[in-house]
């Protein structure tokens, strides 16, 4: 079967699903009915792009449609069906995990429009990855948009969420606006809205770079990069957990795509185009993870690592562009190589990670770290699962993070040699940036998982949680599986990720990621690690008496878990380091007595963009249009009057 | 050919698990001198971990598997980050392009779950501790990387045995500044990475200004011998890669290059042993000037490279 059939019976058994759930069966049922039909089209879906990624790019698909300019044409190459694996995966596991967390008999108001527009999500999504023709790409885009700003708004009788869906809403039209002017930019330089490579030379570079900058700032919103990155914390925060995860694992991929697409156009970008991604990307993946460190909201803190992983990806295409623009087909394989796995491998873990706060969410009702700790007890497999997750967000060896970061910083360091500075220079900018998010990466998720998991309960949220059901430990421990997997065996995704490279590099020149980094060495390194590991603990097991007392305590006689490190404390040396970009709020009571009575002290890290730059400069505008008011009187004779005027200028200047 | 590939290998590994406990030994024998003491036997770190590892292991209630980890998965990973690093000019046993990359990232692992069971433990002391070694790494990474750059530009290797094979000393003849730029930046490091005076004071314990030693606090028996035992290896690792760019002649002879090595690394923990006689601790607020003046020496080297 051809890749589009297989697609298209994905589609319609995602879209049918979303349909069985508006069923007016009584019960579960038609949330089971929906999980199975998701189910079935995201195995179909995943089959589609298996078949591509193996045997090579679909024949495509071309029908007529009624309006001007636009086509229904699908084609599945190497490059959309990379993008469709995350796609399927994540929103088949989502719709498992959702069987458990957000219950029809629990949520019964919710829950059916929930599940009807997470199916319509993921089905504008795959045809956001697939479309050829740019109002096909862009009807799909508006709906997967739309979809998702229903999706985020589940719980709308909450304020903050209703607040995070109109800063969503608000920032996703910005983008689509600025994409509405790429695509007038497309038609202008074609004259269809056909999306094919450009022929060499066919476009003026002026044109060239409008449009780049155009997808730039609509992808790079919708992809959440600093500084356009200010809808997505607080939407990632207050949707349901699995809609989180699709969030944030796919739908900002979705701008990933966008800008890998849109570089695919062009046969010879200029350098600077590389530069700047790269630019960016260090800027987004630094400040994200800084930011990251500051929040006490866990879904939140996860929302700022998905700005910080985009930041890499961003380095990695950055890189490729950098490297087709010079012409060397190793940084194209290394740069849009690291790009590409770290799409997925973060599609996977960040997945698993938000899966695994939702969890706990779940089980204890608060998102705030420093009122959890000593999950790990109540929730073994759900603990184990984070743990993995939060080691391979921070890029750890043997975990799929490491693989793709990896191909990053060789592709950097293999530009070092280059003669002109603007090859080298972002490499000396990119490669301590790397180590640095790296480095805070593991601070802030041993924070996570130190605060959340480990340690003593420190309210009663914790103390009476238990681990979930396996319709939500499942999902996590394939997703764990996929994390562990990618990581021992890299040599096994590669072959696809090489397919999916080929195709962007337009000059045909491609370099086997096999030839430039070491997937061997790699799995050896992950067999020594954990065969070391495992006979060292199984010596130690031997050797060691366990003896089972407190924890020493320094001679005090009664500790009690709310004297242990929290998270905010744990963070405190580096948000005090960060505090020229963070600016941290604190409020403290005073203690001037002689007998002080009971005192507060709270610190909050705001999103410096949003709350100090963007609301600010937006209320000064509303505050200038306020000027234009009274023009608006309500009365027609004035109306009138204004028609006139116009009218009177025009022919004055006609 | 192969038989001595072998013997090498062999010979590297003895020397990573063998030799480390003596550092210490040194470092604490040049400190006693310098203050007119007699001080510990130059072996008491053998002794200490011969005893540690015949007694039992105590555990707290709070714990998970998490903190029984913690030490496995620190040692492992120091003993395979060991395995990448060139001894002076003995190539490592493996090699390969990115080696430098997976270096830190394995030690970043070990850190990782060493600070992951000392908060597994609940104590603040250890909260405390394993804060301060994450938030100073975060550091020290972007420092070492730097000196990374300076050496890939030089020598336009992607692996540590390229970068500090024979091509060095044109380098050290070209460059010397750059190089010893980074030197210096990559001595700070070990101070840092391995918790020395300025950054921390490896002989007080249960204060509220220590890093390494207090996130250890609640380990005990083999658990505790396996950190102690890792910590040493991780000095030692640091100490070669300092040598590695510090000393770039080969005598020729293999056995000489080996004994160089032994000399080198004593004489450094000499060294570390002098700093710490002549200097206190740091305040806690200044360490982090510290190593970002370590990462400016190494972007300056780097800067030198590129013009």
């Amino acid at each position: 079967m051809s890749g589009e059939a297989l697609l298209a019976l994905a589609l319609g058994a995602v879209l049918a699903g979303g349909a069985a759930a508006l069923l007016p069966a009584p019960g579960e049922r038609p949330q089971r009915i929906a999980v199975g039909l998701t189910t079935l089209g995201a195995a179909l879906g995943l089959a589609a792009a298996a078949s591509v990624l193996a045997y090579g790019p679909s024949a495509g698909l071309r029908l007529g449609w009624a309006l001007p300019g636009a086509e229904l044409r699908l084609q599945i190459d190497a490059l959309s069906a990379w993008f469709l694996v995350p796609i399927f995966l994540v929103s088949g596991l989502g719709a498992w995990y959702g069987l458990d967390s957000w219950r029809l008999s629990e949520h019964p108001a919710s829950a059916r429009r929930l599940l009807g527009f997470y199916a319509l999500a993921t089905a504008a999504m795959a045809i956001v990855v697939t479309a050829r023709n740019g109002i096909l790409f862009l009807a799909a885009w508006e709906v997967m948009t739309v979809s998702a700003f229903m999706l985020v708004t589940t719980e709308d009788e909450r304020q903050e969420v209703r607040e995070a869906g109109w800063i969503y809403f608000i920032a996703a039209h910005a983008s689509t606006l600025l994409l509405f002017g790429l695509l007038g930019l497309l038609w202008r330089a074609r004259g269809s809205f056909d999306l094919e490579p450009f022929a060499a030379g066919a476009l003026s570079p002026a044109l060239a770079s409008g449009m780049f900058l155009l997808a730039l700032g609509g992808f790079g919103i919708k992809a959440g990069l600093f500084p356009v990155h200010v809808w997505l914390p607080p939407a990632h925060a207050n949707a349901p957990s699995h809609v989180s995860a699709l969030l944030s694992g796919v739908l900002i991929k979705m701008g990933v795509y966008g800008m890998v697409r849109v570089t695919w156009l062009f046969g010879d970008p200029p350098l600077w185009w590389g530069a700047l991604l790269l630019a960016l990307g260090v800027v987004s993946g630094v400040l994200g993870v800084a930011f990251a460190l500051g929040q006490h909201d866990l879904k939140r803190l996860l929302a700022y690592h998905s700005i910080e992983n985009i930041g890499i990806i961003f380095i990695g295409l950055g890189l490729a562009v950098g490297g087709r623009a010079a012409g060397s087909p190793a940084l194209v394989a290394l740069g849009l190589g690291g790009a590409l796995l770290h799409t997925w491998n973060h599609g996977l873990f960040k997945t698993l990670l938000f899966f695994g706060a939702g969890a706990v969410l779940h089980r204890t009702h608060t998102r705030e770290i420093d009122q959890l700790g000593g999950l790990a007890k109540a929730m073994p497999r759900t603990a184990l699962y984070f743990l993995v997750g939060a080691a391979a967000i921070c890029g750890l060896p043997p975990l799929n993070g490491f693989v793709s970061e990896l191909f990053v910083y060789l592709g950097l360091f293999g530009s070092l040699g280059a003669a002109a500075p603007l090859r080298w220079l972002p490499a000396v900018l990119a490669i301590p940036a790397l180590a640095l998010i790296g480095a805070l990466a593991v601070a802030c998720f041993v924070k996570v998982c130190g605060a959340v998991f480990l340690g003593e309960p420190r309210t009663d949220h914790a103390r009476h949680a238990r681990e979930c059901g396996p319709a939500m430990v499942f999902p996590m421990a394939v997703l764990a599986a996929c994390c562990v997997g990618i990581g021992l065996f890299p040599a096994l995704v590669v072959p696809a990720l090489d397919r999916a490279t080929a195709g962007w590099s337009l000059a045909g020149a491609t370099v086997p990621l096999a030839g430039l980094a070491p997937l061997a060495a790699l799995t050896w390194t992950g067999a020594a690690l954990l065969a070391g590991g495992g006979l060292l603990a199984l010596a130690l097991r031997a050797a060691g008496l366990d003896t089972r007392l407190g924890t020493w305590d320094c001679g005090y006689v009664l500790p009690t878990p709310r004297m242990q490190y929290t998270g905010s404390s744990f963070a405190q040396v580096l948000v005090t380091l960060w505090r020229t970009v963070l600016i941290p709020a604190v409020t403290r009571g005073t203690s001037d007595q002689l007998f002080p009575g009971p005192s507060h002290y709270a610190t909050r890290v705001p999103d410096t963009v949003l709350e100090r730059a963007l609301l600010p400069g937006l209320r000064g505008i509303a505050w200038l249009l306020a000027w234009l008011r009274p023009l608006q009187r309500g009365s027609i004779h004035a109306y009138l009057f204004y028609v006139f005027l116009t009218l009177l200028i025009l022919l004055l200047f006609k | 050919m192969n038989t001595w590939r072998l013997v090498e290998g062999s010979l590297h590994l003895l020397l990573l698990l063998g030799l480390p406990p003596l550092l210490p030994g040194v470092i604490n024998k040049t400190k006693a001198l310098m203050a007119g003491r007699v001080g510990p036997p130059v072996l008491q770190g053998y002794y200490d971990l011969a005893k540690l590892f015949r007694k039992g292991m105590v555990f707290s209630r709070t714990t998970t598997w998490v903190f029984k980890a913690g030490p496995v998965v620190a040692w492992v990973t120091t003993v395979l980050a060991g395995l990448l690093v060139p001894l002076m000019h003995h190539a490592p046993p493996a090699a390969f392009a990115g080696d430098m990359v997976l270096l830190v990232y394995l030690l970043a692992l070990g850190r990782f779950f060493m600070a992951a069971a000392a908060l597994d433990t609940g104590s603040p002391f250890e909260g405390m501790g394993a804060a301060r070694e994450v938030s100073y790494a975060s550091l020290a990474e972007p420092a070492l990387f730097l000196g990374f750059i300076a050496m890939a530009k030089l020598t336009g290797s992607l692996s540590l045995a390229g970068m500090f094979s024979g091509t060095l000393p044109e380098g050290w003849s070209g460059a010397a500044a750059a190089l010893v730029l980074v030197t210096a930046s990559w001595f700070i490091v070990l101070l840092a990475e391995n918790s020395r005076i300025p950054f921390d004071d490896p002989n007080t314990h249960l204060e509220l200004t220590m890093i390494h030693e207090v996130m250890v606090l609640d380990h005990s028996g083999p658990a505790l011998g396996l950190i102690e035992h890792g910590a040493a290896m991780k000095l030692f690792i640091f100490g070669a890669l300092v040598l590695d760019v510090l000393i770039p002649v080969t005598t020729g002879d293999p056995w000489l290059d080996w004994a160089l090595l032994l000399a080198g690394v004593l004489l450094l923990a000499v060294l570390i042993g002098l700093v710490e006689s002549s200097m206190a601790r740091l305040r806690l607020n200044n360490i982090p000037k510290l190593l970002v003046a370590a990462c400016l020496l190494a972007l300056f080297g780097v800067i030198l490279l590129m013009v």
